[in-house]
């Protein structure tokens, strides 16, 4: 419990004034989500979830606590849980699984919450972009609240960048993203991390949807420190279908965890899951997903596919897809492979004359293009072939878009 | 559900004895008899057995170590491993409701062979030799199958191994584990928990604390051995756990098929069972080691039945050595059971074929694990799983990929057949790869029975039952085909005997 007691002392400490700068709905559910943070600490390896990712150990620096407000753009659907146009508390910290240890000190620690609302029927002109941009002189730990809210037959695309300075400043983030789609609702989520090494990221994802619904979630992560995202998805409509994507590129000794949960509960609803990731120098790669279909999910159709790619010996692969089906007119099937670059293929290419390292990035590109493929908004599309690419040429930690390092 | 039993159906019970000669009596009673009784080997045997007090102790360690009359560094062994267990908690992990076992309502040593044993002539009762005669396992050699030899166990002590004098022509030992410690114990003390260590896990500590019978087998150097030696478990007294041990060790250049069934009475409560199966293989050797097993899997409500608890390792030390598990479930309440390979040995082959069939309320986790050290190892995994009734079936498997273990080759492929609304197919498989030549795939499938198969049977006037039997056992073909072909056909009777009833 070394971790969990600076979090305890800081919450005695800095609970005031986060109330004070929050708001009434994160207020009301914030003693409890301590008392559960308290009472179970940060989960342990033994845990069935958290078995790749050592939460205790990221957590165990000194971070001092960032209450930074949001600063956000004049738009008609992007707001501070605040000036919410709604009452946000049938929704706040509902779909979120409040049993996790790092959602209960998110839940108890954030201070301000941002939400993505979008009314019925509407579909907003241009995708809603969210920048989470950590800067700052000393440690410092943000946690970042959201909650994305879709009404009946709305249609959205969010994307979610996260970048960080290229100071070796060490920074800690927790996420929570509940989204709450009611039916109909079509809705892209794009999130893109793109840090440093000294970042360590928590994100736990919970996604809800209601008859019909479609949702995209993609997890895209260029370049980072410890990463684990966490994603949830309760299929509670008929007809509704989602897709997970995710790719990781890992080099030096980062750690990206991917963890997933689909639970199918009523009938007729399909998922996708595609991750692939490409592992290089000591980095390690984790992930887990599970397909849970339940004894109502009758016609679930259900895929989930792994890719990984270790290039180097001292890299390190774990993957676990897992099924739990208790429904039996089903049609569920999971893959997983773990390799190396096709030998063939990079004879092939060196006998045309290709040198064998731009035949490797080239593969490697074409490998991580069946993720990129999937995205459906072009210029993100476009863009990301270019960083994917960057990457791993090693150009991308230059940070080119940090306007500090220019 | 389908109540009355139908003319297909009726052909898999023939076998059984006890319902050939009810026929002969009435007309009815044969498809009473059907009805009633799915699990044919659900007698039990009236013989005068000794069992000790129950619960556990050092004192009961030393007890059976001592009617054993086992050596002092086995005692010790027993003794480690019996302070270990009380330190360690059952684990709860796997996806089964193993019910709270009182390891104090038990008694760890039941010797059906007592009686026989004082007089002078080592006699075995005809009680027994029926009961075995029964079971399809002849223990008089004349009677028996040619080309197999036997060690029968029931409860703690084996009965008799058959063709043992042939065997050690060829220097094969081929004995109880417990005759064994007497007259080979340099050979058991080097390799007995060096594949399975007793802080392996729970279960293991608990057999190593009290394990009785089982078989060891010892191939020599350079022997192919001239028939397939097979082990009958059989647990017969009441409240007793039955923790065999088996020891296998096949040296260079040799090979051995291992055949292994169990079956167990009808009783309402559970019954305990914790094996260790440790198989060693030496360079060029291969080991083919088969299990047909069929414990009492509880009644259709879920009372009683086997807690199949085991822990089965083989470890593969020498280059080009070859291991290969196959293995059919259909008994046991609740099985928890990873047969596994350690792949130490370059270019060492390692496979693993399973059937898992699970009805009425049985559970089973069962699975491997393949861990490669060596370079260019190889594994390969096909996992069938088939639930029915309110039945729940994991398949659970790790592979691990080592640092050293260059061009390691892993395929797995586990799927799932659904028969029914209420049961559950799961899947866990671990992967986890530390070397960047190796190649790992994994594939999972889970679905029922397809429509368009049934209805192509019905067209063509066979019975929904006996269509879903054909394609189930077409869906098993792949692992039935690997087994030596008596047990095939046993497999494939067990396969249909299963699951009875589970079309509505």
């Amino acid at each position: 419990m070394e971790s969990e007691r600076q979090y305890i002392e800081l919450y005695h400490d800095a609970a005031d004034l986060i109330r004070q700068r929050s708001c009434a709905v994160m207020n009301a559910v914030r003693d409890a989500a301590f008392q559960a943070f308290a009472s179970q600490g940060f989960p342990s390896r033994k845990v069935e979830r958290y078995r790749y990712t050592d939460v205790a150990a990221a957590f165990a620096p000194n971070y001092g606590l960032s209450l930074f407000p949001l600063t956000s753009h004049p738009s008609p659907f992007i707001f501070s849980f605040k000036d919410a146009p709604i009452d946000l508390t049938p929704y706040y910290n509902k779909v979120a699984d409040a049993s996790d240890g790092i959602t209960a000190l998110n839940t108890a620690l954030a201070h301000e919450g941002l939400l993505i609302y979008v009314p019925r029927n509407h579909r907003p002109s241009a995708p809603i972009q969210v920048d989470n941009w950590l800067r700052a002189t000393a440690p410092t730990m943000m946690n970042r609240r959201v909650l994305i809210l879709l009404e009946e037959g709305a249609d959205a695309t969010i994307v979610i960048n996260d970048k960080a300075d290229a100071q070796p400043v060490s920074f800690l983030t927790t996420q929570v993203i509940e989204v709450v789609c009611k039916a109909n609702a079509r809705l892209d989520l794009y999130e893109i991390e793109d840090t440093n090494p000294l970042c360590a990221r928590f994100s736990n994802v919970y996604i809800q949807e209601s008859r019909d619904c479609s949702v995209k979630h993609n997890v895209v992560t260029l370049f980072n420190g410890h990463t684990r995202n966490l994603c949830d998805v309760y299929l509670q409509g008929e007809n509704a279908e989602i897709t997970l994507n995710g790719c990781a590129i890992g080099s030096g000794s980062q750690h990206i965890d991917n963890n997933t949960l689909i639970a199918h509960q009523v009938p007729c609803c399909q998922s996708r899951q595609l991750y692939k990731y490409v592992l290089d120098d000591h980095s390690v790669g984790a992930f887990a997903g599970k397909i849970f279909v339940g004894k109502e999910a009758q016609k679930t159709s259900s895929q989930e596919v792994n890719a990984n790619l270790v290039a180097a010996s001292t890299a390190r692969m774990y993957t676990q897809p897992m099924l739990e089906i208790y429904a039996d007119d089903v049609q569920c099937n999971h893959g997983s492979t773990v390799g190396l670059l096709d030998e063939s293929a990079l004879f092939y290419m060196r006998q045309r004359g290709i040198p064998e390292a731009e035949a490797r990035t080239l593969l490697k590109n074409a490998f991580m293009g069946q993720v990129i493929d999937q995205i459906q908004y072009q210029p993100l599309r476009d863009k990301l072939y270019v960083k994917v690419e960057k990457r791993f040429r090693g150009e991308l930690e230059k940070c080119e878009e940090c306007r500090l390092c220019k | 559900m389908l109540k009355v039993k139908k003319q297909g159906k009726m052909d898999v019970s023939v076998q059984t004895p006890s319902t050939a000669s009810a026929v002969a009596q009435e007309p009815n009673a044969f498809v009473k008899a059907v009805a009633e009784k799915k699990y044919e080997f659900g007698f039990t045997t009236d013989v005068e057995t000794e069992i000790i007090e129950k619960g556990l102790n050092e004192e009961v360690v030393r007890l059976i170590s001592r009617k054993k009359n086992e050596p002092e560094w086995l005692l010790d062994f027993r003794l480690e491993a019996y302070r270990y267990w009380q330190g360690q908690q059952q684990p709860s992990w796997a996806h089964v409701t193993l019910p709270e076992i009182d390891y104090q309502a038990i008694s760890y040593y039941a010797d059906p062979t007592a009686k026989s044993k004082e007089g002078e002539k080592k006699e075995i009762d005809p009680e027994l030799m029926k009961t075995f005669d029964k079971l399809g396992i002849p223990l008089e050699e004349r009677m028996a199958l040619s080309g197999m030899a036997v060690d029968a166990v029931m409860d703690s002590v084996s009965v008799k191994t058959t063709f043992k004098e042939r065997l050690s022509e060829k220097g094969i030992i081929f004995c109880s584990i417990s005759e064994a410690v007497q007259q080979y114990p340099d050979l058991v003390r080097q390799y007995l928990g060096s594949v399975v260590p007793y802080r392996d896990n729970y279960f293991a500590a608990l057999n190593s604390a009290v394990f009785s019978d089982g078989s060891f087998v010892y191939i020599p150097k350079n022997t192919r051995c001239p028939m397939e030696l097979s082990t009958y478990f059989r647990i017969n007294a009441r409240n007793t756990g039955q923790f065999e041990r088996t020891l296998i060790v096949c040296d260079e250049g040799s090979y051995v098929s291992y055949l292994e069934g169990c079956t167990a009475p009808m009783r309402d409560e559970n019954q305990l069972h914790a094996a260790i199966v440790e198989i060693v293989v030496m360079d060029n050797a291969e080991v083919k080691y088969s299990t047909v097993q069929n414990w009492y899997p509880g009644d259709s409500e879920g009372r009683g039945g086997v807690l199949n608890l085991v822990t089965k390792r083989g470890h593969l030390r020498g280059v080009n050595s070859k291991l290969s598990w196959t293995q059919v479930e259909t008994g046991s309440a609740i099985t928890w059971k990873y047969p596994s390979c350690v792949l130490s040995g370059d270019n060492s082959q390692a496979e693993f074929y399973s059937v898992a069939v699970t009805n009425n309320h049985q559970e089973a986790d069962t699975g491997t694990k393949m861990i490669h050290l060596g370079k260019n190892t190889k594994s390969t995994i096909i996992s069938k799983g088939i639930s029915a009734g309110r039945s729940q079936n994991s398949y659970r498997g790790l592979v691990k990929v080592g640092k050293h273990a260059d061009g390691a080759r892993n395929y797995s492929s586990c799927d799932s057949l659904l028969l029914g609304s209420e049961c559950g197919a799961h899947t866990f498989p671990y992967i986890d790869v530390q070397n960047n030549t190796a190649t790992v795939e994994h594939e999972a499938t889970t679905s029922k029975i397809n429509e368009n198969q049934l209805y192509y049977c019905n067209q063509r006037g066979i019975s929904t039952e006996e269509a879903v039997g054909l394609i189930v056992n077409g869906y098993a073909k792949d692992v039935i085909n690997k087994l030596p072909m008596e047990f095939a056909v046993e497999a494939q009777k067990l396969l249909s005997v299963s699951l009875e009833g589970t079309v509505g």
